[in-house]
């Protein structure tokens, strides 16, 4: 975990460990916590909350592990989860509500409801989403302050 | 309704977040897809769930909700326990299920 300040912003940087579960959401936690001490809008954390956390719980659950990477700046704060593999192979059907390839037992937990990404795409002001099959997908958000 | 009502008036046992039984409880919740409780739960709702992994603290936390309600005496993982009482989510356990819990909260006046 890597906190250190710009003189443009504030860059906050976490490990995110595949398949596990056990500390799942502490980045979220982490970030939601700073953007707090910050004095951010409310209804922005709130949102940031909920696109940070299936970015996170995405990344645990259906890559090889990765990194969340968040700029505040003073008008946005942009989010962006990079993982290393294995990609998407359809984005589109990646992005549709209830499409999920997550395993049985994933659903067991609550998690694989196939509502990850269309969450993190509503919670946001613009969202990317770029992936290649075999190497890795990053989703980049910005939430405007 | 304040989270002790849970406790005090419905008989409810406290499992974590002993410190924070004063918080005010605004709605309630039931549902156990984690991601959909992510998009619609509100702030302030007491959330009923029959999920007793550690994830549940990290949901309620980041929605501020007001507690985790875990029906019909489902055990919970120790884990969760002390992740509930390190980031102050309460969790309640009693024996009556969901449905029971929420006409428990509407005779106490919830609407």
């Amino acid at each position: 975990m890597d906190e250190k300040e710009k003189n443009t912003g504030i860059k906050l940087e976490y490990e995110i460990i595949k398949d596990d579960f056990s500390r799942a959401g502490e980045a979220s936690s982490n970030i939601k916590r700073v953007l707090r001490q910050l004095g951010i809008d409310s209804s922005v954390i709130r949102k940031t909350a909920i696109a940070t956390y299936e970015a996170e719980i995405n990344v645990v659950i259906h890559s090889e592990g990765g990194k969340m990477v968040v700029n505040i700046e003073p008008d946005k704060i942009e989010i962006t989860a990079k993982d290393n593999g294995p990609g998407i192979k359809d984005i589109d059907q990646a992005m549709q509500k209830g499409f999920s390839t997550a395993s049985q037992k994933v659903r067991e937990l609550g998690f694989g409801a196939g509502m990850g990404l269309p969450n993190m795409k509503r919670s946001c002001d613009e969202f990317y989403i770029e992936s290649e099959f075999g190497k890795g997908t990053t989703v980049k958000m910005i939430f405007k302050l | 309704m304040l989270i002790k009502d849970l406790r005090d008036k419905f008989g409810f046992k406290v499992l974590a977040g002993e410190d924070v039984l004063d918080r005010e409880i605004n709605g309630l919740y039931c549902c156990d897809l984690l991601s959909w409780v992510m998009s619609h739960a509100k702030d302030g709702d007491a959330w009923i769930t029959v999920q007793t992994h550690m994830n549940i603290v990290a949901i309620a936390s980041l929605l501020n909700l007001a507690c985790v309600i875990v029906p019909e005496s489902i055990d919970v993982d120790e884990d969760t326990i002390v992740k509930a009482n390190e980031e102050e989510v309460p969790i309640l356990s009693t024996d009556i299920d969901s449905f029971k819990i929420f006409t428990k909260f509407y005779e106490a006046g919830m609407r």
